[in-house]
């Protein structure tokens, strides 16, 4: 039992990452049915950033503010490199067909993970503790470290705010405009470029946060790390219904705990294997995700 | 439209810069390359430059160069001047093949240095093999590697010693008998000490209580660390390479556990420490050598590295200068650059004097030499012991 409580919360915390990047990369698919696969390289880059800011400020103290001074920092910057993106990548492309749109992402994908080789090396980088670590004993053998709390904590604030701008503020009732109908939403009015560059740094900022805590915890960056995880953090916002912000942080969970639970009872070598097999199954039941419909309103 | 063109201009002056920039870092190799071709005698190194585990690499490389360095320094050889050509694998075998092609078709190499990965040193030996030349790898330690034909060696020492070495040291110095294994199910090396550690501790009357794997990309190992947590194991053996080696010493000690993390040389990087931090406090792991060694070889090896790559080096370092030395010799002995002379001079090399110990090469081409097993203090390495080859062991090679 013990043993099963311990693997849960592994699951948690690596869910709760997927979660955190499902987020950014829905977001964006929402508003612009637009798959962003640079949306893992922003993540790297997030971790890149915090890296750089911690060590040219010399943060030789773990502390809280530290933690908060270079997350934003960092997601400030990511931001700044979301707009780009969208201005000389995406916008350009947009008038035409989805499927330029998706290679042209692909594209600044691998343009991100080598430029990244290029600047920063490629040998992975050990990042700095900006953050103390601590175990917590739950009960019994059951442990959990405080970075962990912080990340599925995180995760679920940044869902709900990211639910409460989307829902609850004019720009995300824009946001929702443009979504279901570029064109009509440009003719009530709406500056769709705004919008749209908003979405991609909002979105960036997310992702930058996600590549803060995964450093924290993991404490190893490289600039390839963006790849699987990306990868992963998309089927998980494909589980949940892309689109849905709710949902992928339910796929991210259900994705991080299946993949400790077959680690765990079955064999590390088949939780990819288990992973998509889910995803497959779901798919085959729930065409759009678990919290996906066709009807919904999508951002 | 006004935009577009802008958008373009700045596109196409953006190529045009990255294009020159690129253009003029290739075109100055050629140049040196070029003017050089005809008289010197040219080997080749193949080496992972970039990825994973790119430190080994990289130090590799430097202790190639400052071996080339140094001879040529002194008038080269057979009064010819040396020239080394590097290639990268990036780490990846489908890589190592290409690039020991390259290096025998168009560099026309007379011997091959490299790699450090075991999986891709089979990969670049097979065609060294192919093409009788002779190939020496410095630091990889499985034994199929030489087991590929007669023009492959090795300098430094096998996994079923290493294995073995650090699983008499659990059972006879740790008391440790109840051993669990965590091991990477991709690489030949890591299946490989895993095999012949598991088989001397069991020999010894130790128990493995668990045995979990994991992939290269893997950075998450919560789910095999609580299964091992279950199994209340006296100590982990992780014969890992360094990156992933640091941070499931992090994570171990996340999920509360205190016991020794055991490992091999592929732990031995100065980006261990970095990553793996104060939980890799009161870990050990089998080593070639230790630059802290007060050898008085090591230690002017170690001051001349310091000074010309202001780093202290690696093991792989310390292999490379002496695989390169040793081909060297051997090269110098034939007193000639053809391949077969080459490969018959290398496999009688006898007691060579090397940073990493006394260097013998057996029948079977492998180096018969000692083992150190290190410990980590407080951040810092310290040696603990000199483990030589088993008596048997020695008496089987000679």
């Amino acid at each position: 039992m013990e043993l099963f409580l311990q693997q849960l919360i592994n699951g948690i915390v690596q869910g709760s990452i997927y979660a955190l990047i499902a987020l950014g990369y829905t977001m964006v698919y929402g508003v612009l049915r637009l798959i962003n696969f640079a949306h893992g390289d922003v993540f790297m880059l997030g971790a890149f950033i915090g890296f750089y800011t911690a060590n040219l400020l010399g943060i030789s103290q773990p502390s809280v503010g530290a933690l908060i001074l270079v997350m934003t920092v960092s997601m400030a910057g990511s931001a700044a490199v979301g707009l780009v993106i969208e201005r000389f990548a995406y916008r350009p492309v947009r008038k035409f067909s989805r499927l330029t749109s998706l290679i042209t992402a692909i594209g600044v994908s691998l343009l991100l993970e080598y430029a990244a080789q290029f600047v920063f090396g490629a040998t992975p980088k050990s990042f700095p503790t900006i953050f103390e670590t601590q175990n917590i004993s739950l009960f019994g053998n059951v442990t959990i470290s405080n970075d962990s709390i912080l990340i599925i904590i995180v995760s679920i604030f940044l869902m709900v705010m990211l639910n409460l701008i989307v829902f609850k503020t004019k720009l995300g009732k824009a946001m929702r405009a443009v979504s279901f109908n570029l064109d009509v939403a440009k003719l009530m009015g709406i500056n769709t470029d705004f919008i749209i560059a908003f979405t991609f740094a909002l979105g960036s900022a997310l992702a930058a946060a996600a590549g803060i805590l995964y450093s924290v915890h993991f404490t190893k960056i490289d600039p390839l790390m963006g790849l699987l995880i990306g990868l992963k953090a998309f089927v998980a916002a494909v589980l949940g219904g892309i689109g849905n912000i709710t949902g992928a942080v339910l796929g991210g969970l259900l994705l991080g705990i299946a993949e400790i639970m077959v680690s765990g009872y079955i064999s590390s070598s088949y939780k990819d294997v288990f992973a998509f097999l889910i995803l497959i199954l779901v798919l085959i039941v729930k065409p759009a995700g678990l919290l996906g419909s066709a009807a919904q309103e999508k951002v | 439209m006004k935009q577009p063109l802008l958008l373009k201009t700045l596109l196409i002056i953006l190529l045009v810069a990255i294009f020159s920039i690129s253009c003029e870092k290739k075109s100055s190799q050629p140049e040196t390359t070029q003017k050089s071709t005809s008289d010197k005698i040219k080997i080749g190194v193949y080496y992972p430059l970039t990825g994973d585990i790119a430190t080994f690499g990289q130090f590799g490389k430097k202790g190639v160069e400052m071996a080339v360095a140094e001879v040529n320094a002194q008038g080269g050889l057979l009064g010819r001047q040396i020239e080394a050509i590097y290639e990268d694998t990036r780490g990846q075998q489908q890589d190592s093949t290409i690039a020991v092609q390259k290096l025998i078709d168009k560099d026309k190499v007379v011997a091959v240095l490299g790699e450090s990965a075991s999986t891709n040193s089979l990969a670049g030996g097979a065609v060294c093999q192919e093409k009788k030349i002779p190939m020496i790898t410095p630091s990889s330690t499985n034994p199929t590697v030489t087991q590929i034909g007669d023009y492959i060696f090795r300098i430094c020492f096998l996994d079923d010693f290493q294995g073995e070495v650090m699983a008499r040291f659990a059972v006879n110095t740790l008391k440790a008998k109840r051993v669990a294994v965590l091991y990477d199910n991709g690489s030949d090396y890591s299946i490989g000490l895993d095999e012949f550690f598991s088989a001397t501790l069991k020999k010894l009357g130790g128990e493995i209580v668990a045995k979990e794997a994991y992939q290269k990309a893997d950075v998450d190992f919560s789910a095999q660390l609580t299964k091992i947590k279950g199994s209340k194991p006296d100590a982990i053996y992780v014969p890992g390479y360094y990156t992933q080696v640091g941070q499931i010493a992090q994570q171990t000690r996340k999920l509360g556990m205190t016991i020794p993390i055991l490992g091999a040389d592929g732990w031995d990087s100065p980006s261990l420490i970095e990553i793996g931090k104060e939980a890799l406090n009161g870990c050990y792991f089998s080593n070639h050598y230790n630059v802290e060694d007060p050898d008085p070889r090591v230690s002017k090896f170690v001051g001349e590295f310091k000074t010309k790559y202001n780093s202290t080096p690696d093991t792989t370092a310390g292999l490379a200068y002496d695989a390169t030395y040793i081909l060297f010799a051997a090269i110098k002995k034939a007193n000639s650059t053809e391949s077969k002379a080459i490969r018959d001079a290398i496999s009688e090399t006898k007691n060579y004097p090397g940073i990493t110990g006394d260097i013998s090469i057996s029948k079977e081409r492998n180096a018969i030499k000692s083992a150190v097993i290190v410990g980590i203090e407080k951040g810092r390495y310290v040696v603990k012991e000199k483990m030589s080859p088993i008596d048997q062991n020695v008496a089987e090679n000679k």
